[in-house]
């Protein structure tokens, strides 16, 4: 068993109460693996601390116990190995959409002359179909589809090893939605870029993860099951739903949402160093799986816990 | 009817002033010279019953004068509105320009770290409140220069709103953009140039725009003390030769030039001005 390109280990975050309270424990050992290339989601209700991974992942938070680890080093502070895009943008509202592209991908190469800096970003501004003048505009001058666009553009040109998207559709609306979605997943199929995203939506994270990571209610929240999504790319948003197993995996993800995710609620007693349970649908439902995140294997179709 | 809103204001506005000036002349005593004087009459200062403000026509006469030959220079006591204007504008420039120098990196600091605000914040409650004026007599000792204490006197007034301003909006700075910068591994000097400095511009420009307010308003008071030259120097002296049709005048030429300082930095604000 291999270690796998990003290894999330036993990680907790605990925030201490004013004097001398009881803390409060949003997730303990949550445990995961991501391989090279992969599309992951993760899912659960808020303030389970999927935003808290994430940005443990980015470097901006500090775990109180546990550790990530990246291409067999330790993560610790921000890099440009890591990528952001976040739901609120995030870019800086005085530089047009292009300097916003630029400065990272200048600091990314820092030895490309400016020609190159400002080719390489304009090939990935027009890959999110912001071109002829509308690169010159500020952010406020965008609607918000389009600012996503360029904070989309902006991260994938800095070629991350690793690409993390905060609910990044969560504040545009679902036509909008839709078309970034596409192009989303248009851009990631050209690259072999490893994605981590947080999302509420079952079906975005259907159409576009390999896999979908979902969480316990906080506090002491967890990765309770990966969900593998075996439908096979390319996926599109008129077809997926036609496919067999497309209805299986969601009614299995919003029954968890709407039931287990509060049941499994609460303290681990027992293993903790134990992966998530890995939950497969359609053909390969029975399959022994060898798995890289150690889980054990599972032979139902719809592998649920015991505990309803 | 939305567009003509600013014609309708300046029509307003000139009647306003059409009655102001109006009331003004009419409560103006009329000069009548009647009979002969006695020498003391005369040496008294000519036959007005009583000295009274002077009426818009007589500053308006004044102002053409003055503004007709602003530059001439006839000796110390006599020299033209806009050499005296000249000089405030030099010392207070000079004075803010230092102020500026010193307080936007102070300020940064200060934003940036929470130990130098901690360090500096007693420091700076104390000193904020003294009135400039207060320090002329300290200034004018140590420096032995009245013009250069003027000058100081500009620096020590007009460094406060620059340096708290400038301190609050770099610590106000969103923590997106600080994430933004700490993401893309941008250096202490890069994220100083690129993010915090561009978001927290407009804060600054504010504390520079009332610093040079309070800077203009200080120069008129500091000049009446030191002498010699300046706008400040010159109201005095006017109110020293009893004319007051030139300091009616000079006070409005200082609303004036503050207007326009005011103004220049409004416009320096604007361009720095980002919408979210």
């Amino acid at each position: 068993m291999s270690t796998p390109f990003l290894s999330v280990q036993n990680l907790t975050k605990r925030f201490q109460a004013p004097k001398g309270g009881e803390s409060l424990t949003v997730f303990e050992n949550v445990n995961l693996g991501i391989e090279k290339g992969e599309f992951v989601c993760i899912i659960g209700h808020s303030g389970c601390g999927k935003s808290t991974i994430l940005n443990i992942l980015a470097g901006l938070d500090e775990p109180s116990d546990g550790a990530v680890i990246m291409n067999g080093k330790e993560v610790s502070g921000p890099s440009l190995d890591r990528g952001i895009v976040f739901q609120n943008y995030s870019l800086l509202p005085w530089l047009s959409a292009l300097k916003n592209v630029t400065f990272a991908v200048q600091a990314r190469y820092k030895s490309w002359s400016k020609k190159q800096v400002h080719d390489h970003s304009m090939k990935y501004l027009e890959l999110v179909g912001l071109a002829g003048g509308a690169e010159l505009r500020k952010p406020s001058q965008l609607s918000g589809g389009m600012r996503q666009r360029v904070s989309i553009a902006r991260a994938f040109a800095i070629q991350p090893e690793l690409l993390l998207l905060d609910e990044p559709f969560g504040a545009l609306d679902a036509l909008t939605r839709g078309s970034i979605q596409d192009e989303l997943i248009r851009i990631w199929s050209g690259s072999d870029q490893t994605v981590f995203m947080i999302t509420h939506d079952v079906d975005e994270a259907i159409l576009l993860a390999d896999r979908i990571l979902l969480m316990t209610n906080g506090p002491y929240a967890r990765v309770a099951e990966s969900v593998q999504v075996e439908i096979e790319r390319p996926r599109e948003r008129a077809n997926i739903i036609h496919h067999p197993d497309y209805y299986d995996i969601r009614n299995h993800l919003v029954e968890f949402l709407a039931k287990r995710s509060r049941e499994l609620a609460g303290k681990q007693d027992g293993d903790t160093q134990a992966a998530p349970k890995i939950v497969r649908f359609g053909a390969n439902a029975g399959a022994e799986i060898s798995s890289e995140t150690g889980g054990k294997p599972d032979a139902r179709k719809r592998a649920v816990n015991n505990a309803d | 009817m939305l567009a003509s809103l600013n014609a309708r204001a300046l029509v307003l506005s000139l009647v306003l002033l059409a009655v102001f000036l109006g009331l003004w002349e009419a409560a103006s005593p009329k000069q009548n010279l009647s009979g002969e004087l006695t020498e003391y009459e005369l040496l008294m200062g000519g036959a007005e019953p009583k000295a009274a403000v002077p009426p818009p026509s007589a500053v308006i006469g004044k102002a053409w004068e003055e503004l007709s030959n602003p530059f001439y220079d006839a000796g110390p006591n006599d020299k033209g509105i806009g050499i005296q204007i000249g000089y405030s504008l030099y010392r207070v420039l000079t004075g803010y320009f230092l102020a500026a120098a010193l307080a936007i990196p102070i300020g940064f600091l200060i934003g940036m770290s929470p130990l130098m605000y901690k360090a500096l914040d007693p420091f700076i409650q104390v000193l904020r409140p003294i009135s400039p004026l207060a320090w002329m007599p300290l200034a004018l000792f140590v420096i032995q220069d009245s013009q250069a204490s003027a000058i100081f006197v500009i620096f020590i007034c007009s460094i406060w709103p620059m340096l708290i301003n400038t301190a609050f909006g770099v610590a106000g700075v969103r923590k997106d953009w600080v994430n933004v910068a700490r993401t893309h591994e941008l250096g202490a000097f890069k994220t100083a140039w690129i993010v915090i400095l561009p978001a927290a511009a407009p804060t600054i420009l504010t504390g520079m725009r009332i610093s040079i307010g309070i800077a203009w308003l200080v120069i008129v008071a500091a000049e009446m003390l030191v002498g010699g030259t300046g706008i400040g120097y010159y109201v005095w002296n006017e109110w020293n030769n009893l004319d007051l049709t030139s300091v009616v005048f000079s006070i409005l030429m200082i609303g004036l030039v503050g207007m326009l300082l005011d103004t220049a930095f409004a416009y320096c604000a604007r361009l720095v001005q980002y919408q979210e």
